[in-house]
């Protein structure tokens, strides 16, 4: 399916711009920068996941020969509350108590002090030097512990916000939301057919290869230069300045490349650290965590429970939807509740609906972001639902959804009136799909679910400076996660005329590129792909100025075609076209050098619909479920770069896979993990998989010039329930918690 | 403790260095020699992004002492290009978009390179096979298992080079 426009870049696949460096190994990621005199700083972490900080010593630490710096809680500034705003959510006091640990540890792993040594056995051996005194107490792991009455409280100054009037006594559930619309009991009363369901997804994680790191130097002024992973060093330049109490001029942040986020890495944790040890120390100071800390301390996404309850005429209209939802936030307040709650029905027209969302604290990291954070949790629950509502009308689990999904004007369950979207296209597109009628054996199912992401828009920044060959650098803010450069360059290329090859993609620091929010939202191609946009134009208005200016007419009679500057149609001229390169080459003589911005706050990025088909064969002997087929459909608006878009698309399904096959957080009752680890937190390996076979639906957003909508997140809310309910066909039964591991299947067959 | 001295081949060069008994590999090629190519995910054997060869046979570079390397020959990612020719793995790769961070890709070109001169005509079972030790997490390993079936039974580009 595709759009009418004739493009004669975008959509094709060139070679990224970045590809030989990452492909030789040229390119440097967080931990490959050093700099002469450089001390390694490593952290000390509670060793308890629920404990009370009576005293921290950390003298004899500071002791140790080729020690020049430790820190503890103490050491840094009193922050204010306030909130960060952003996919992660949260507040910058707490986010600087889980940087370092003030009072109370509140998971095991919590960061308590630091040491930056001239090594980093040196400094690891010093972590043993530190004296602390601990008062442990019962730690609190899950959404049940938490919620229950007499609860052991993480935070006594949480009062439950979102409650009128406001609750008495403090507890562990930090916020309620709830969004409604029509008459519930109206709509379950004129329900012909109810089902209902409960649902829990485990703690996971985003599971980036390149743990965290970072690299800080501050000079003797105050001023702090930092390279690290991230994926919006304008959002650490942000956080470092709350955290330290620094001006942001006086910090500059280099995004290193970044070895995988999803989410991730939109929060910080070692930067502070870092830029407060080289302050003491006089010299620059590297941190670098270990997989191990990255698991005990970093990510992870929430653990939840939903409990859902649908309502549908016989014909399979829905009537009533309704959903009380519970997120972990892990150790302070903010957990991605609220977007799980509002995406959870939005796929579908509903009159009638109510939405109760709980946020909860428990002994575990703090939570963040992992791609499209809360919805694959949310929309698991109410596609496993969905498909039971299908099973009991006895109706094709796809018609079920036809007959409900949203289209253009409907409003969305989470308030805005929906522009196109391509919901019913990926659903057809699902239904003629060879891989959703072919034929399965005996121990095999299939399974469908329907995704769903908003994608956001936010401030982008781009200039475009022209060569004075013609050739082209594009400069913008968005660390490149999964081959954006490439985007931009097409996209610039062809507002441009010139060849892809012609246009070179920086990546700029926060000193060299234009604020710029982060690599996150699923908004780098939509909304920083508008600012390259809107800066080249800028570049062909001026450069048909200079071309006016050359052939001595009125701008308003120089067209752009191609890449040349040509006299409008019926001008009574016969000038040459003038090439981006013969006006750049004269341009000192007409103006100077041609240099476009833009900045933008995009609105309208385009809601992503997508559609999974997930076909599985079950071992009746052992419960362990196969993926022997996959199928990922999504609307991507238009398709930049397809090959990056497919990309999207097959990595999302394999984490979706992931999570509902094999991946959790496993503790012990002292909440300690017991698998921080890729050889016990399995992430799916390639020989688990089959092919993912991808079909792109072309809906074009018309907020974009091209017809843009994101395509990175939605990749990862379907696989969940599309793999549930496979295995459900499968076996027959209905396993409500994830991940759908063999031991638990094979409890559930057995029973 | 007393450093061992090591003299060793790194890319066909020969390189000496001093290092602790308990060293990786790993952390000798990124710290003394700079070869910052070669990746580390998980310093435990698990992810793949530190493969790297030992007298031609893979490994993970975080699970061999550097004092092994010894009177060995090391092959790690900055060695795989020729002058400046891209190796076909590499090209294949970046032809397919096989990478998305790209971090974990230095150790998919070992491990690929490595296949391919021990099976150059590899079935798609056993591309994934070869491939479970290295993760990746960005891209569903499926432009990956293409790219290496594009190469699979062209013979004369992949030598075994023991």
């Amino acid at each position: 399916m595709s759009d009418t426009h004739d493009y004669k870049q975008i959509g094709t696949r060139p070679i990224r711009p970045d590809g030989v460096d990452k492909i030789t190994g040229r390119a440097n990621y967080g931990a490959d920068y050093s700099l002469p005199g450089m001390l390694h700083g490593v952290v000390l972490r509670s060793p308890y996941a629920h404990a009370n900080i009576k005293r921290i010593d950390l003298g004899k630490a500071l002791a140790l020969e080729g020690v020049y710096a430790a820190v503890s809680g103490a050491d840094f500034p009193d922050v204010a509350a306030g909130g960060m705003g952003g996919e992660g959510g949260g507040d910058f006091k707490d986010l600087a108590s889980n940087i370092m640990a003030r009072d109370k540890a509140l998971y095991h792993g919590h960061a308590v002090a630091a040491v930056a040594a001239t090594s980093r056995e040196l400094a690891i051996e010093a972590l043993d030097l530190i004296e602390v005194d601990y008062e442990v107490l019962t730690p609190v792991m899950n959404l049940d512990a938490a919620m229950a009455e007499n609860a052991p409280l993480l935070n006594d100054k949480i009062y439950t916000m979102g409650v009128n009037p406001k609750p008495e006594q403090p507890s562990n559930v930090a916020a309620r939301m709830e969004f409604k619309r029509g008459d519930i009991d109206a709509g379950f009363a004129d329900a012909e057919v109810i089902v209902e369901g409960e649902f829990r997804t485990p703690t996971v994680h985003q599971g980036y290869i390149e743990p965290h790191a970072c690299l800080a130097t501050m000079n003797q002024g105050g001023q702090a230069t930092l390279w690290c992973s991230t994926q919006g060093h304008f959002e650490v330049r942000t956080a470092v300045s709350k955290t330290l109490d620094m001006d942001v001029c006086d910090i500059k942040v280099i995004a290193t490349e970044i070895g995988g986020g999803f989410g991730g890495k939109t929060v910080i944790y070692q930067e502070p650290v870092a830029i407060l040890m080289s302050k003491i120390s006089g010299r620059p100071v590297k941190m670098v965590m270990d997989r191990e800390e990255v698991f005990r301390a970093s990510g992870p996404a929430s653990a939840t429970l939903s409990k859902i309850k649908l309502g549908a005429k016989k014909d399979g209209t829905l009537t009533a939807m309704s959903c009380w939802m519970a997120y972990e936030a892990g150790a302070f307040p903010g957990s991605s509740m609220a977007p799980g709650a509002m995406c959870i029905f939005a796929p579908y027209k509903t009159d009638n609906f109510l939405i109760e969302g709980f946020d909860v604290v428990v002994n575990k990291p703090k939570v963040a972001a992992y791609r499209a954070p809360g919805a694959p949790q949310s929309m698991y629950a109410c596609e496993s639902l969905m498909d039971e509502l299908a099973y009991k009308l006895e109706m094709d689990p796809i018609d079920l959804r036809l007959k409900n999904a949203v289209e253009k004007g409907d409003q969305a369950a989470y308030g805005p009136k929906f522009n196109e979207v391509g919901l019913r296209e990926c659903l057809i597109a699902a239904k003629e799909h060879p891989n959703y009628s072919r034929e399965l054996t005996e121990t095999q199912g299939r399974g469908i679910s329907v995704g769903f992401w908003f994608n956001a828009g936010m401030q982008s920044s781009a200039e475009v400076h022209i060569n004075e060959n013609g050739t082209v650098m594009v400069i913008e803010g968005n660390p490149d996660i999964g081959g954006s450069r490439a985007s931009m360059a097409l996209m610039a290329a062809e507002t441009l005329g010139v060849p892809y090859e012609k246009v070179r993609v920086l990546v700029g620091d926060t000193e060299t590129a234009g604020f710029t929010n982060v690599t996150g939202g699923s908004r780098t191609t939509f909304a920083t792909g508008m600012a390259v946009i809107q800066a080249s134009q800028d570049i062909i208005s001026q450069a048909k100025q200079r071309a006016a200016k050359t052939w001595e007419i009125d701008e308003d009679q120089v067209d752009w075609q191609d890449g040349h500057a040509v006299p409008m149609p019926g001008v009574n001229a016969d000038w040459e076209p003038l090439s981006l390169a013969k006006i750049a080459a004269k341009s000192g003589r007409t103006g100077g050098p041609l240099l476009g911005r833009a900045s933008l706050n995009a609105r309208g990025a385009g809601p992503g619909f997508s559609v999974n088909i997930a076909e599985v064969d079950v071992d009746p002997e052992t419960g362990k479920t196969e993926v022997v087929g996959f199928t990922a459909i999504q609307d991507a608006g238009k398709a930049i770069h397809p090959a990056y878009v497919e990309g999207q698309l097959q990595g999302g399904a394999v984490q979706g896979i992931g999570w509902a096959l094999n991946e959790e957080y496993v503790y012990d009752d002292k909440g300690v993990m017991q698998n921080p680890g890729f050889l016990d937190y399995r992430i799916p390996v390639a020989s688990d998989l089959p092919k993912i076979d991808t079909v792109i639906i072309e809906v074009p957003n018309k907020a974009h010039p091209y017809g843009v909508r994101g395509v990175g997140e939605t990749p990862i809310v379907a696989p969940l329930a599309a793999v549930a309910n496979a295995v459900r066909s499968a076996i027959g039964i209905r396993v409500g918690e994830l991940p759908l591991s063999p031991p638990r299947l094979l409890a559930a067959m057995d029973e | 403790m007393s450093k061992i001295h090591v003299v060793t081949r790194v890319n066909d060069e020969k390189v000496e260095f001093l290092c602790e008994p308990q060293e990786t590999l790993l952390d000798v090629l990124r710290n003394k020699l700079n070869l910052t190519g070669t990746k580390e995910g998980c310093a435990t054997g698990d992810c793949g992004a530190c493969s790297v060869t030992l007298d031609g046979r893979l490994v993970c570079s975080c699970l061999t002492l550097a004092a092994e390397t010894k009177g060995k020959s090391v092959g790690t990612i900055e060695g795989v290009a020729d002058g400046d020719t891209l190796h076909p793995v590499q090209q294949k790769l970046l032809e397919h978009a096989a990478l998305q961070c790209g971090v974990c890709t230095p150790g998919y070109v070992i491990a690929i390179k490595a296949l391919l001169e021990k099976n150059p005509d590899p079935s798609e079972s056993e591309i994934r096979y070869w491939l479970a030790g290295n993760l990746c997490r960005c891209t569903g390993y499926d432009k990956i298992i293409t790219a290496v079936q594009d190469l699979a039974g062209q013979s004369d580009k992949f030598k075994e080079v023991v």
